[in-house]
């Protein structure tokens, strides 16, 4: 059974027809990148999947008791609200102290405890923001544009970490992105949005559609040939995902 | 009369007993307000109930029921304002100052009934009887245990409201939780600090503590104290100085700040 499934989901907000009869699905173990330019609809989307949002007409299906690691797109924490991190590794529920610092160590953040959430710089944050989803023990990773504030190097290494963790723990991912070239190639399966679904299938299959380049131009499609080549021969080297500059526009 | 009542007898002794019981719901509900930047919505809910105390004696119910009845109103009716994408300082304002003026006015029209309107805009503690006591105590317990028994899923929803989604909660009825507690915390605190100054029992004992907490359990639990420590000042200054107590206690607490504000400028942030 598909662990979360929306069918025929169009979603009004705002008195504007944001989402159009969304068919999506995802499935144990898959990673789901969902691309689209600002206000297709792609936070909308994750928010209406989450339950957060109701849809105006159409369905959304969660498996019962399904586990979901959520990292927001952006999390500001009041300046009057203290928390430290180790506080925050507790929210919802209360972790034990060594659950915390091994979550911590697996994002590459060991030892930040005792800091303030405020206190850590952009790359942090986001390392907290998914040990925090991990101790859920999630079935699914959902990621709204998780690399925002990264630079090339650390979105590329962040996305590294994920492929990394889906091998590990054999959750599904699902990823809102706008690092196109970066995190393609790592997808089972590319869901290009724009209010609807323009089309849908592998990396590969979307950068040659045509709805896809209509969207993004066809720059992007040459920086995606780039990146599958020095993909080819590199699986393991750091510094090739940083290569490509933005194309996303 | 319950055991301890002879010494419940000294009005100031109840007075200050109201004022710790107070303390104890809008402590840790003052953090909560602060962290969701509610303080112009508390302080709307505060002003409707002037409205409410007006329509309790027009209809002969008790007080602390129209308050309530009304300061929830006020407060379901700006929030679902607020959901309809209506600005929410404007909302906010309409509400509030139209129900203090409405309040106001209503108030003026009842006839055979005087009332004391100072009494219920800057409070009157130290005519607190045993019933109003019982019942400020037990209207706190009802708040602290509502709070601590949520505690998880109000915080979560104060983090980020997908977040709470993702967990399996349900912010909005979270954001109910706070609105239902909020009422109740108004109309127990009318008698004690007044209509104007029951958003500064709110806000401020919560920003003192804010200097000295590294965590929100922290910084709920000083609120409390702190919003303690400034009845029992408020209260003690009026006893010796005659001045009057709600307004006394709210200037306790605003020195508790300052001090809690040099602290902070004092040493390493936290």
């Amino acid at each position: 059974m598909n662990l979360i499934r929306a069918r025929g989901l169009s979603l009004r907000y705002g008195g504007r027809l944001v989402l159009e009869d969304v068919d999506f699905s995802i499935d144990r173990g898959e990673i789901v990148t969902i691309v689209g330019p600002n206000g297709s609809g792609k936070s909308t989307l994750l928010r209406a999947l989450l339950g957060a949002l109701p849809p105006s007409r159409g369905v959304v299906e969660r498996r019962k008791g399904l586990r979901i690691g959520y990292v927001p797109q952006k999390l500001a924490i009041d300046a009057t609200l203290p928390m430290t991190v180790a506080r925050f590794l507790s929210v919802p529920f209360r972790q034990p102290p060594q659950r915390r610092a091994v979550a911590l160590a697996r994002v590459g953040a060991a030892g930040l405890e005792g800091r303030q959430m405020r206190a850590l710089s952009g790359g942090q944050f986001q390392r907290v923001l998914l040990a925090r989803a991990l101790l859920a023990g999630p079935d699914i990773l959902i990621l709204d544009e998780p690399t925002q504030g990264l630079d090339q190097p650390g979105a590329a290494e962040f996305y590294r970490l994920i492929e990394e963790l889906r091998r590990e723990t054999g959750c599904a991912v699902l990823l809102v992105s706008h690092d196109l070239h970066v995190v393609m190639s790592a997808s089972d399966r590319v869901i290009c949005l724009n209010g609807h679904i323009c089309c849908e299938g592998s990396p590969q299959v979307v950068s040659a559609a045509p709805e896809y380049r209509a969207l993004f131009g066809p720059g992007t499609g040459g920086a995606l040939a780039l990146y599958r080549h020095e993909h080819d021969h590199d699986h393991n080297g750091a510094g090739e995902h940083a290569g490509g500059g933005r194309d996303a526009g | 009369m319950p055991e301890g009542g002879a010494m419940l007898d000294d009005f100031v002794l109840r007075a200050v007993l109201a004022g710790v019981g107070l303390s104890l719901a809008t402590g840790p509900l003052g953090a909560f307000v602060v962290w969701r930047r509610m303080a112009y919505f508390g302080d709307a809910m505060a002003h409707a109930a002037i409205l409410g105390v007006a329509l309790a004696l027009g209809f002969s119910i008790s007080v602390l029921a129209g308050t309530l009845v009304v300061t929830l109103a006020a407060g379901l009716a700006v929030a679902g304002l607020a959901s309809r994408g209506q600005a929410m300082d404007t909302a906010l304002g309409v509400v509030a100052h139209s129900a203090l003026a409405f309040g106001l006015v209503a108030v003026s029209l009842l006839r055979g009934v005087r009332v004391d309107l100072a009494a219920f805009l800057f409070g009157d503690i130290l005519t607190v009887g045993l019933a109003e006591l019982w019942l400020t105590w037990g209207g706190a317990g009802l708040i602290v245990v509502l709070i601590v028994w949520r505690w998880a899923a109000l915080l979560t929803a104060t983090v980020s409201e997908e977040l709470a989604w993702s967990a399996g909660m349900n912010p909005s009825r979270d954001r109910l939780v706070l609105i239902l507690t909020l009422a109740l915390v108004v109309a127990l605190a009318l008698k004690v600090v007044g209509a104007l100054l029951i958003a500064a029992m709110l806000i401020v004992p919560a920003a003192a503590a804010r200097g000295f907490s590294r965590t929100p359990e922290t910084m709920a639990a000083l609120a409390a104290v702190f919003g303690a420590g400034a009845s029992v000042a408020g209260v003690w200054a009026s006893v010796i100085a005659d001045t009057p107590a709600g307004p006394g206690i709210v200037v306790a607490a605003t020195l508790i700040y300052l001090v809690s504000v040099l602290f902070s400028r004092f040493r390493a942030p936290v």
